[in-house]
This record gives structure tokens, C-alpha cells and sequence, in this order.
């Protein structure tokens, strides 16, 4: 017996390694390593070359229609029930149109909106989403420009890369229904989910930190701002619900941790890179698209667009990034559309949240700093 | 100066790896050989590199210097003294003292007529740091990726290093290295525990002998490895924990580029519940 349970046990290690091993999609040399912090500080981003190529590939833009024909007559007045882009020229208009059919239905066709017997209609709830959608991205083009957005700006594509459904949204996650059992509970953590990159992490961060646009800014912080104690300080499940966030972020734009910190004081804004303001932007933009975009659509969707607790179907990151650090390799993609790039919006549509202003309050970040993050101590 | 009862014995001629008789004498207590003074060579100038690389940068405090391998734009080729030449000669300076003096420990290991434990042992802390120094970083394509020198500096680097496959505590070859790295502080906290209770017996007592040793771990849980055993344990656990903590950072960036937790893919892949 004791022979038996030996030789059972060497062979199940046998075949766990081998199956550790095999199964295990390894990377190998040639590396493209970019550093982004005073050498040595080991603050790089370790991809393979290979995977670079692979991503970038991935991640073109879309090349941009030609240009429309000069001409005077204005969308609102020639078109009805036109109420977003009435400004814009009608040929403006039909070429933005063909496009974001390119960038969002292109198998469907105009018919995924419109109903074609009378394109005014607005029976359909996609023509419904979109036009909220259109004033969202001239909202990120514009206002969002010099704190997240910038230059690049984004389109329909930038999301929806030639689906109706961009394919990295996400809703709440309920969790497993268990209603009893030695597991009844699981504290939302410890299932491997994708969301947290496969750690033990807090795997639902994402509802309360990037759903809720009326969060306290301070939230996310876990590290204390004193070097001793004041108060009681925050718990230990509040750290890993921030890191499951941070593991989407790296995730999210194909990143480490130290794209934005250098680790060896993660909160300290004057040792991390200028790319953590954006991110920190980043944060409230997606809780602005979300809060003020796409939950208001929640009784527009029909059901089978909502998750499993009847929830909008919500952005983060990844929805524009796609696991780089700029989103469709940082083509300038509202270049050629600039009627995407300035805010229609009007005192009665939704009041669209101006970019929250970074408080005061130390926990925050400076403006944006003009030289990288200083080295750790004593460069030479 | 007093010699031990076998010191006459060992003190002879041969056992050299390199230059024959040349070496093959002893200042005051000390072996010289070959490798002492490539040992001398390299770790005087070594130091005396890092002092001047001290003396080039803004500080003198000790926590502080700091002597940073160049960038990563460099590669592999030779950066400016200043931009991390020095740091570069003084890896291989190190590389150079280190091996020497395992060498060294050869040849006394030689003339002593014993097994080459000693050199071995030292061979595997040699392979550690050579592995981060230099397997790694010439694996990855750049020297930059070595460790600064510095004693708070070389801590950034490993923390920042860590965060950059997310959760470092996910890497299977780190889980085992410290997994040995913890057994043996535990193995010797509990031989020395032994040791000192058995030499320093109480007042009217004597000394007592390993049968007293073996009977107290036989009782206490149920089996003693004995005198000997403990020390191939020991040594085997220590030398194990080195080895993993080279594999497990050898591992990071040349043959995984991504978050630690995500390499536990391969167990939710298992043909059996995929």
C-alpha cells in the first residue's frame, strides 16, 4: 500500500510538471524593453519583440474616409430629427456616417441604426445609443483633451474596432450563486477571473471604483500619506481591492506596475512618472463615460444588452486601450474628423460632467510634472 | 604564530590549479596560490572602483550611493564611465573575485585531501549573482538590466523589478525559493537550539553526546537525521534556496513577460476540466 500511494503520488507530480511546463504559453528572446525610470531603477516594460509586432498589427487605425466635398448646406436644415452634428455640412454628415458604419456595423449597414423606409426614425434603440454616444466622444475629444485624451483623440473605432459591441466591455460580476455549502461565501475574490489578471485579487473592483461617478477622489489610496499612524488607518481588503484596479489598469494598457510608479513609494506623485496624471484622469473619464453616458442608457438597451443584475454595459480601460498604452498604436484618429472634436452638447441635453479638477489635497496629482520622475536616490 | 595540530600536514607543496610552485606560499595564516592574488587583484580594484564611483556621485551617505548599470540603450555593448562604464567593471571585477576565491578554496581543499563541499556551496551564492548580473541581462539583450549597486538602490530595483510582472509572489521558482530559504532558518534554529542545549549542560552536569541529541528530536517529533544528516540537510536546503532564486529571476523577462498570477493559466488549461 505504502508503494502504491508512493508511485501514485511521484507520478501525479510527474504529470503536474509536465503539464506546468507544457501547457504554459512561454515567451522567449529576442525582448523589446522600454525603460521608463533613471537606469536601474528597474522601471521598464518588458514585451517581447515579437509580441510588439503582434499588438501593433493589431491595434491599426482605420484608414480616414476622404475628405467630404466643400459645400454649405448644413445637416439640420436639409436632414430631419438631426440633433446632434446639425451644424455640420450635409457631406460632412454623410461621410461621418459611412464611416461609423465602417468602425461599428460594418456587416450590418446603415440598417443596424436606421430604418430605412425613413431614415429620421428613431424606433431603433442602436440609433437611440449612438447618438448618445456621438455627443460622448465629441465630450472626450473636447473637454477630456488636455487631461486624457489628447491629440489622438478618440472615434467610434477607438471602442468598437468594427463591432456593434466593442468587444472589452463588462458588467457587474455577481459572482457565483452558491447558497450554501462550505463556499456560500467568497468575499467576491479568489476565482482566477481575467479582470485581475488570474490573482486571488478582489475580482468586481471595477463596480465601485470605476461605475461611480459621485466617489470619493480619495478612494483608491491605501497607503497612508503620514509615516506614522493617525488613525486607523485602512484595511488590508481595501489594498487588494486597489490592486485588483491596478492589475486591470497594467492589463488593461499592456503595462507593469511601473509604466506609472516607481514601487518603491507607489504613492509618492513626485517620484512616479508623468503617465500615472493621465491614468489618474483616466480613472474619473471612464467614471464620467460610465455615469454619465452609458447608465443613463440603462432603459434604452433591451434585457439581453444588460449584464446579469440588469446593468448597462459599462467601459474601462481596456475598451479603448486594448492592451496598449496608447489606444490604436497613438493614431491621431479625430484629425480628420473634427466634427468629433468639439462638445454639441446643450444646457438640456444630460449635463455632461466637466473633468473633475484634481483637489487640493496632497493625495493627489500636480499638474502635469515636465520632467520624468526623479531617480531614486543619488544617480550619478 | 600557532599551528593547529594538522596545519604541518596541510601546509605542503602542490594541489595548485594554476602556476604551479610560483604562488604555492603562505603570508602569516593565509594560503596564497594563484586565485589569492587574482582574489587581491580584483577586489582591491573593484573597491576602489566603487569609491570613485561614491566620490562621482552626490552623496556620501551610506544608504545612498549608488552606482546604477547604464541604459538599456547601451545593450550589451560598453557605456561611458560615468553612465554606467563603472558599474560594468565592477561586475566584472566582482564575477573576477568571486570566482577566484572558490578557486582558491579548490586548491586548499586539494592539499587538505577533503571533498569539495565548501567550493560548492560558494559556487551556487557565485551562480546566484552571476545570474542576475549577468545570464539575465545578457538574455534580455541589455546590461542595464542588472542590479544597481547601492544599498538602499539594489531594494528599489528588486521591488520595482517584482511589480513588473504585477504580483511577483505568483512566480512558482520564488514560491520554492523561499519556501527553502525559510526551512533553513528553520532546520538551523533547530540544530542550533540542539547544539547549544547539549553543550552547556547544567551546573554538575557533562556535555552530553549525540545519542542525547538524536533521543530528544526522536521525542520531540518522532525522528533525528542525525549528526551528519543535518549538516547534508542543511547544506542541500540552503543551496536549494539559492538555486530557485536564480531560476526564479532568470525566468522573468527571458521566458515570461507578463503578470505572474496569469502563468496559473496552465492549471485551469489542464485537459481535465478545460
Amino acid at each position: 500500500m505504502k508503494i502504491f500511494f508512493t508511485v501514485l503520488g511521484a507520478a501525479v507530480a510527474f504529470f503536474l510538471t509536465v503539464a506546468m511546463i507544457g501547457l504554459t504559453d512561454w515567451d522567449r528572446p529576442p525582448l523589446a524593453v522600454q525603460q521608463n525610470g533613471y537606469r536601474g531603477t528597474a522601471m521598464a516594460q518588458v514585451h517581447t519583440r515579437e509580441a510588439v509586432a503582434e499588438k501593433k498589427e493589431a491595434n491599426l487605425a482605420p484608414a480616414p474616409a476622404d475628405p467630404a466635398e466643400p459645400g454649405d448646406d448644413l445637416a439640420g436644415t436639409t436632414y430631419e430629427n438631426v440633433q446632434v452634428l446639425k451644424n455640420v455640412s450635409v457631406n460632412e454628415f454623410n461621410r461621418l456616417m459611412v464611416s461609423m458604419t465602417e468602425w461599428v456595423s460594418p456587416e450590418q449597414g446603415c440598417t443596424y441604426c436606421h430604418n430605412t423606409e425613413n431614415m429620421a426614425d428613431d424606433s431603433l434603440y442602436q440609433k437611440k445609443v449612438a447618438r448618445r454616444m456621438l455627443q460622448m466622444t465629441q465630450h472626450l475629444n473636447s473637454d477630456w483633451k488636455d487631461k486624457h485624451t489628447g491629440g489622438a483623440g478618440v472615434t467610434c473605432y477607438t471602442c468598437h474596432r468594427g463591432q456593434p459591441v466593442p468587444a472589452n466591455i463588462w458588467f457587474t460580476d455577481p459572482g457565483p450563486n452558491r447558497p450554501g455549502g462550505f463556499t456560500a461565501r467568497n468575499n467576491g475574490q479568489n476565482l482566477a477571473k481575467s479582470s485581475v489578471g488570474l490573482a486571488s485579487l478582489p475580482y468586481d473592483t471595477l463596480t465601485e471604483y470605476l461605475a461611480d461617478k459621485t466617489i470619493d477622489n480619495n478612494v483608491i489610496r491605501v497607503n497612508s500619506t503620514t509615516a506614522l499612524p493617525t488613525t486607523k488607518g485602512k484595511p488590508i481588503q481595501d489594498a487588494e481591492k486597489t490592486y485588483g484596479l491596478m492589475i486591470h489598469m497594467s492589463e488593461g494598457l499592456g503595462v507593469n506596475c511601473t509604466f506609472c510608479h516607481n514601487t518603491r513609494a507607489i504613492s509618492n506623485w513626485s517620484q512616479s512618472t508623468p503617465q500615472r496624471t493621465t491614468a489618474w484622469h483616466g480613472i474619473r473619464m471612464v467614471r464620467d463615460i460610465n455615469g454619465n453616458y452609458l447608465e443613463p442608457l440603462t432603459s434604452t438597451f433591451p434585457p439581453n444588452r444588460l449584464g446579469a443584475l440588469g446593468d448597462v454595459p459599462k467601459v474601462n480601460c481596456t475598451t479603448c486601450h486594448n492592451g496598449q498604452s496608447k489606444p490604436l498604436n497613438g493614431a491621431h484618429v479625430v484629425d480628420a474628423y473634427p466634427e468629433l472634436a468639439k462638445s454639441t452638447e446643450t444646457a438640456s441635453a444630460t449635463p455632461p460632467a466637466t473633468p473633475a479638477d484634481p483637489p487640493t489635497m496632497p493625495a493627489n496629482p500636480p499638474t502635469m510634472p515636465a520632467t520624468p520622475a526623479q531617480p531614486a536616490p543619488a544617480p550619478q | 604564530m600557532a599551528m593547529l595540530s594538522f596545519e604541518r600536514k596541510y601546509r605542503i607543496r602542490g594541489g595548485t590549479l594554476v602556476g604551479g610552485d610560483l604562488f604555492d606560499f603562505w603570508v602569516g595564516p593565509f594560503y596564497v596560490g594563484f586565485f589569492g592574488v587574482t582574489t587581491l587583484f580584483f577586489s582591491v580594484l573593484g573597491t576602489a572602483l566603487i569609491i570613485y564611483g561614491a566620490a562621482l556621485g552626490p552623496t556620501w551617505n551610506i544608504w545612498q550611493i549608488n552606482i546604477a548599470p547604464p541604459d538599456l540603450k547601451y545593450g550589451l555593448a560598453l557605456a561611458p564611465l560615468q553612465e554606467g562604464g563603472l558599474w560594468q567593471i565592477i561586475t566584472f571585477c566582482a564575477v573576477g573575485a568571486f570566482s577566484s576565491w572558490a578557486l582558491r578554496e579548490v586548491e586548499i581543499c586539494r592539499k587538505l585531501g577533503i571533498g569539495y563541499h565548501v567550493p560548492f556551496a560558494f559556487s551556487v551564492a557565485i551562480l546566484a549573482y552571476v545570474t542576475l548580473v549577468v545570464v539575465r541581462p545578457l538574455l534580455m539583450g541589455a546590461w542595464g538590466h542588472g542590479f544597481p549597486y547601492g544599498i538602499l538602490s539594489h531594494l528599489d530595483w528588486v521591488s520595482n523589478t517584482g511589480y513588473q510582472y504585477l504580483h511577483f509572489h505568483y512566480n512558482p521558482a520564488h514560491m520554492l525559493a523561499v519556501t527553502f530559504f525559510f526551512t533553513t532558518t528553520l532546520a538551523l534554529s533547530l540544530h542550533g537550539s540542539l547544539i547549544l542545549s547539549s553543550t552547556n549542560p547544567g551546573k554538575g552536569e557533562v556535555v552530553k553526546t549525540p545519542e542525547h541529541e538524536d533521543t530528544f528530536f526522536r521525542d520531540t517529533i518522532g525522528y533525528s537525521i542525525g549528526t551528519l544528516g543535518i549538516h547534508r540537510l542543511g547544506l542541500f536546503l540552503a543551496l536549494s534556496a539559492g538555486f530557485w532564486s536564480a531560476v526564479c529571476i532568470v525566468i522573468s523577462g527571458p521566458i515570461w513577460t507578463r503578470g505572474w498570477p496569469e502563468w496559473w493559466g496552465w492549471w485551469l488549461n489542464l485537459p481535465v476540466w478545460r
